[in-house]
């Protein structure tokens, strides 16, 4: 029986790792080489990196984080941040990526997904969606809408229709990304991961909100997701990787327990 | 030292890492002539039969590879280097490489919440003992991503098995070919410790 996931997510600045409230006030809190070692040590599942530098050599520092992580950790790595073209989506494979992240240029441009998908296939193509509560109208009739830049810009456009089109494009995976749950650690957005997650038939990331197990638990069962994404859960140190994995198998969860 | 084959199938580095990592020396290739030559071959890939087997043919490396395997030389196929090792693929009703008889099927489930492809861990169950999975202990886990799936002819190439909705050959092989469903290169502990073994393993079994 496939196992449910547990994906780390390290956003990087600079090189540095970055983690944000609400997609603001970034501060360092370490070397991501570092951690995605222990993390890896520790039986995390996946790990994906988010670049958010903004300065133009942006590309060349990550390629080297990436680079340095794919020497020392041996499960699926993940980049994304700024992935505009399939140019930086195969020069961040080579250097170590086995999924490209896209979002906002994906937004901007759909058919960055299918040429993504085209060059690097499908199943390495992460449709990572930026998602904020609205009130339902003609435009967003599921009540949730697309934000991109870092969750800054709304786009007027409906998450649902968009996680579709994505699937239909050919992204191989969802991230559902709750910007008003991320960084408050109150718990992810369990009616929107659910209801994309049954809308597709790829794989679903519940991403943004975590804060204690429970919320774990509850985006791998009532929320429907293939995978839980955390980040300052453990990047601070209040849980450990392995923590969390044994209290989701001592709840029933199917994890992969031996590493 | 192994050869590591690049037929256009994805990015091999990840398995070239892998391999640096438990001492066993590997470039990549896409040189034919150059697999006479090797002392172990290692067949990766992702992507589409159709495509990489005209990748294949158009290089002239499925003969090398046949005559390699011929002579004895130890061959790791791994994810779709794997699937095409078998008679022929659904995916784009491709016929492949013929090493092992059986066909490549896609999954099809009626459930629509079992997503395709088949991404994430999962167990990998010894069924026949190969000195490849001598470190595998019940429980462990590997990585998969694929939406096809090897089902060989006869049951004495199967080697190990994994579920998902319905039980398939993860691990088969023959002689000196063994090929994998998952990625050992992406399977952590237990993946590097399948490379290993590879690295020292003379090709009988």
């Amino acid at each position: 029986m496939l196992s449910k996931r547990l994906i780390a997510c390290l956003d990087v600045r600079d090189g540095k790792l970055a983690k944000s409230v609400k997609f603001v006030d970034t501060r360092d809190i370490g070397d991501p080489v570092e951690k995605a070692r222990a993390y890896y040590l520790d039986g995390l599942d996946e790990l994906v990196f988010y670049d958010i530098t903004a300065s133009s050599d942006r590309r060349n520092i990550m390629l080297d984080v990436v680079e340095a992580v794919a020497e020392q950790v041996f499960i699926p790595l993940s980049v994304g941040g700024g992935v505009r073209s399939v140019a930086d989506a195969t020069d961040l494979r080579l250097a170590g990526a086995e999924k490209i992240n896209v979002n906002s240029a994906a937004v901007q441009r759909p058919a960055l997904i299918a040429e993504c998908a085209n060059a690097i296939g499908n199943q390495n193509v992460v449709l990572s969606m930026d998602i904020r509560r609205v009130d339902v109208s003609d435009a967003c009739p599921s009540g949730y809408e697309i934000v991109i830049n870092g969750g800054r810009t709304p786009v007027g456009r409906d998450a649902l229709a968009w996680a579709l089109e994505g699937e239909r494009l050919g992204a191989g995976e969802l991230v559902v990304n709750a910007i008003d749950a991320d960084g408050t650690r109150d718990g992810y957005e369990l009616r929107l991961t659910a209801l994309l997650a049954e809308a597709v038939r790829i794989p679903v990331i519940a991403s943004g909100g975590a804060g204690r197990p429970e919320h774990l638990y509850d985006a791998l069962t009532a929320g429907k997701a293939d995978a839980a994404l955390v980040a300052s859960m453990v990047h601070y140190g209040d849980y450990k990787v392995s923590e969390l994995k044994q209290y989701l198998h001592d709840r029933g969860v199917k994890m992969r327990m031996c590493w | 030292m192994a050869l590591i084959i690049d037929y256009d199938a994805g990015n091999l580095r990840s398995v070239q890492r892998a391999c640096r990592e438990v001492g066993l020396a590997a470039e990549i290739t896409a040189d034919p002539d150059a697999l006479a030559h090797a002392e172990r071959i290692i067949f990766p890939g992702v992507g589409a039969a159709g495509s990489a087997m005209r990748s294949i043919t158009s290089r002239g490396i499925d003969q090398a590879l046949k005559e390699a395997i011929a002579r004895g030389t130890p061959v790791l196929g791994i994810c779709l280097g794997m699937q095409i090792s078998l008679d022929r693929s659904e995916e784009n009703d491709q016929q492949t490489l013929g090493l092992i008889p059986g066909t490549v099927r896609r999954f099809r489930f009626d459930r629509p919440e079992l997503k395709i492809p088949h991404m994430g861990w999962n167990e990998v169950r010894v069924v026949k003992p190969h000195p490849l999975l001598a470190d595998i202990e019940p429980g462990d886990e590997f990585y998969f991503v694929h939406a096809y799936y090897p089902d060989p002819d006869r049951s004495e190439d199967v080697y190990a098995v994994t579920d998902y909705e319905i039980e398939f050959a993860c691990a088969l092989g023959r002689d000196n070919y063994f090929g994998m469903q998952c990625h050992p290169e992406k399977s952590g502990r237990v993946g590097l410790q399948l490379l290993r073994r590879f690295a020292s393993w003379d090709g009988t079994c």
